[in-house]
């Protein structure tokens, strides 16, 4: 078992959360998929054996989500680019296209230097905000091609960067840890409230003190 | 009276240094009524939601009150209150905000839908792709906790309390109710046949309310400020007041509050009006499971049952626009390949008819598909409406024929030249074409 012991007891705790350990499944997946980089036997064994199911039962469950890989270990860090119709559209085909050409890898596929797993994402409810480009799963808002390649070179680099929602990156198995509901301590970075969402309130403020009121009626 | 209808509410105080921390919250008045809500009769709770008018933010619009008073009372069966965080439909973009802004209120009106619906343990279930999201409600519970407001003998009201916040791992199906009480309880996320409801048999099969972040969040606002203050906002059967999200081809898109019974062309012109240079094309009022509309519906209210009159629904009331350069076809196309890649597999008419409605549309996408599979998807789509478990199956059958119904042409068009040499991608983007990247 490769699983440390640290993960097993943060593990065992995510389940003793719920009323019904089994809950926990999800989240115990997340956590232990951050330790290994993907979801393999070791982790489908210490799932099994924490919840007193089957092996069959923890597949069963792990194989239905997109977000846990059965195949391959993630990269270092995790792009994704929404290509649903809101954002592909708008831009996301062509930052899509871009990132594969400069990465050099396809959908689903990490770099072979284990630096950057690329994929096209579905629906990231941010379509105010399209077209989105995600570095381990935090917003990079309205992202054009230009922005993209830098965030790339960026981290490539080793630099510290920014999304326009949230806080700085830090890879995608902090992401992971961050989802599975352990306590990161970053709640507070990153502001996370930008101009687009509170696009009405200062066209409501302004009418309100009649500065501008873009709508008269 | 100022000269506008938009009604910033939820979204008042997110212009605040940190309108997520419990001191921003509570000095907008949250929370202050918590204990005399507590000492409330819960039946009373449930009347004064019941009489608010309330209905579900989550597309289905169901009267909220009403859903909570299925919950049978000294059944001796835990309750549990579960929240739908998980927001996933194309389009839809306003729960995520308010969780990212204002998670406070939702804890809030978490509490109070407890204490009505008599339940001591409750659930918010946020999608996994959105970690800070999930970062801030987590922060949300333990400061509310720390305040005590949730735990044991809350407020000394002698009532207990525990809220667990959960995240995902990427499902859509998961934002439909069963398939999430499902996926909560450590299965894959696929939906159950409806009855039982998840009022009288939901998760662990004991007596379950699930709502929507919206409508959980709407509620410490009426129940602050009382029925009648929330009647005030919207019409006689949507009453109240809405996060709209407007995105798409609009100058300023983004979140703007305003009661229901606004109509499109007051949000489009909030939001700055199409684009420079172009002009509307359609419109989906709430998500890419409702029809589409197009600029003769712009002046119809955008309440529940004026979208049905229209021929769609108000959906999650999220507003996506699209201008002239957009072609229907390839919309369309993303969105069937979407409802594809997420149907959870459990119904043989979703699963096997996605999977042929999007070969379909594949091939008009390419310029070669045929002129009687032009009719012979919409008899497609009219074998999978209803004719599955839960509602994705209805979701991938609409988009079609509602969008048939207004653009017939492009889609006869495409039998003999693809898409995209009619419409230039590069048109319908809104950022820099790769051509306009030097290097």
């Amino acid at each position: 078992m490769s699983i440390s012991e640290q993960t097993l007891a943060e593990s065992r705790e995510l389940a003793g959360r719920y009323p019904k350990a089994r809950s926990g499944i999800v989240p115990m997946l997340h956590l232990m998929q951050a330790e290994v980089g993907m979801v393999n036997s070791d982790v489908i064994e210490a799932c099994a054996e924490i919840l007193d199911i089957s092996t069959a039962e923890v597949v069963a469950v792990a194989t239905f989500y997109t977000m846990y890989r059965m195949r391959t270990e993630g990269g270092e860090h995790h792009i994704g680019v929404c290509v649903n119709t809101g954002c592909g559209l708008l831009g996301g085909d062509a930052l899509y296209e871009a990132l594969a050409v400069k990465l050099g890898v396809g959908h689903n596929e990490t770099t072979p230097d284990g630096k950057f797993t690329l994929e096209r994402i579905e629906c990231q409810a941010a379509c105010t905000h399209a077209p989105v480009l995600t570095v381990d799963w935090e917003f990079f808002d309205h992202s054009t091609i230009a922005e993209a390649m830098d965030v790339i070179d960026r981290l490539t680099a080793g630099e510290e960067v920014l999304p326009t929602r949230g806080p700085a990156v830090r890879g995608w198995r902090a992401a992971e840890r961050t989802v599975a509901g352990l306590d990161d301590g970053l709640a507070d970075e990153g502001g996370g409230v930008d101009e687009l969402m509170l696009a009405g309130l200062k066209v409501a403020k302004a009418a309100e003190s009649g500065v501008d009121g873009t709508v008269k009626k | 009276m100022s000269g506008t209808k938009l009604t910033p509410v939820i979204t008042e105080y997110w212009d605040d240094a940190k309108p997520w921390s419990i001191d921003s919250y509570r000095s907008h008045g949250g929370y202050s009524t918590l204990k005399q809500s507590l000492e409330t009769d819960p039946d009373d709770v449930i009347a004064t939601i019941k009489d608010s008018g309330l209905r579900g933010r989550g597309g289905a619009g169901f009267p909220t009150g009403m859903k909570w008073s299925f919950v049978p009372q000294n059944d001796g069966k835990p309750h549990y209150l579960v929240v739908n965080a998980d927001e996933s439909e194309p389009g839809a973009c306003k729960d995520i905000p308010i969780m990212l802004a204002n998670p406070h209120a939702l804890i809030e009106g978490v509490i109070m839908t407890c204490h009505a619906i008599r339940a001591h343990h409750a659930f918010i279930y946020i999608r996994g792709e959105v970690p800070h999201p999930i970062r801030r409600v987590h922060q949300a519970v333990a400061e509310a906790r720390a305040a005590g407001f949730i735990g044991k003998n809350i407020l000394g009201t002698g009532i207990d309390l525990d809220v667990v916040v959960h995240g995902g791992a990427g499902a859509y199906i998961c934002g439909e109710e069963t398939a999430l009480l499902d996926s909560l309880e450590g299965l894959r996320g696929q939906p159950r046949l409806k009855p039982p409801f998840p009022a009288v048999a939901g998760l662990y099969a004991s007596p379950t309310v699930v709502n929507n972040v919206e409508t959980i969040t709407s509620v410490p606002y009426i129940i602050r400020n009382g029925v009648e203050w929330y009647r005030g906002f919207g019409t006689e059967k949507s009453p109240g007041f809405k996060v709209w999200a407007v995105s798409g081809h609009v100058r300023r898109p983004g979140i703007y509050e305003a009661p229901l019974g606004i109509t499109m062309r007051e949000l489009l012109d909030y939001a700055g009006g199409i684009r420079e240079g172009h002009e509307l094309k359609f419109w989906l009022p709430g998500g890419s499971s409702v029809p589409m509309l197009t600029a003769d519906h712009l002046d119809t209210p955008l309440t529940y049952e004026d979208m049905v009159e229209a021929g769609s629904m108000l959906g999650t009331g999220t507003p996506m626009v699209f201008d002239e350069t957009t072609s229907v076809v390839k919309a369309i196309t993303r969105w069937l390949e979407f409802y594809k890649h997420e149907s959870c597999g459990k119904c043989t008419p979703c699963r096997e008819g996605t999977y042929w409605i999007t070969g379909t549309l594949e091939k008009f996408q390419g310029g070669f598909g045929q002129e009687k599979e032009v009719d012979e998807l919409v008899e497609l789509c009219n074998q999978i409406m209803g004719r599955s478990f839960c509602a994705l199956g209805d979701a991938a059958a609409t988009p079609y024929p509602g969008a048939l119904k207004y653009f017939r042409s492009e889609f006869t068009d495409a039998l003999t030249q693809p898409p995209d040499d009619l419409f230039s991608p590069s048109a319908t983007m809104v950022i820099p074409s790769p051509a306009g990247v030097a290097g």
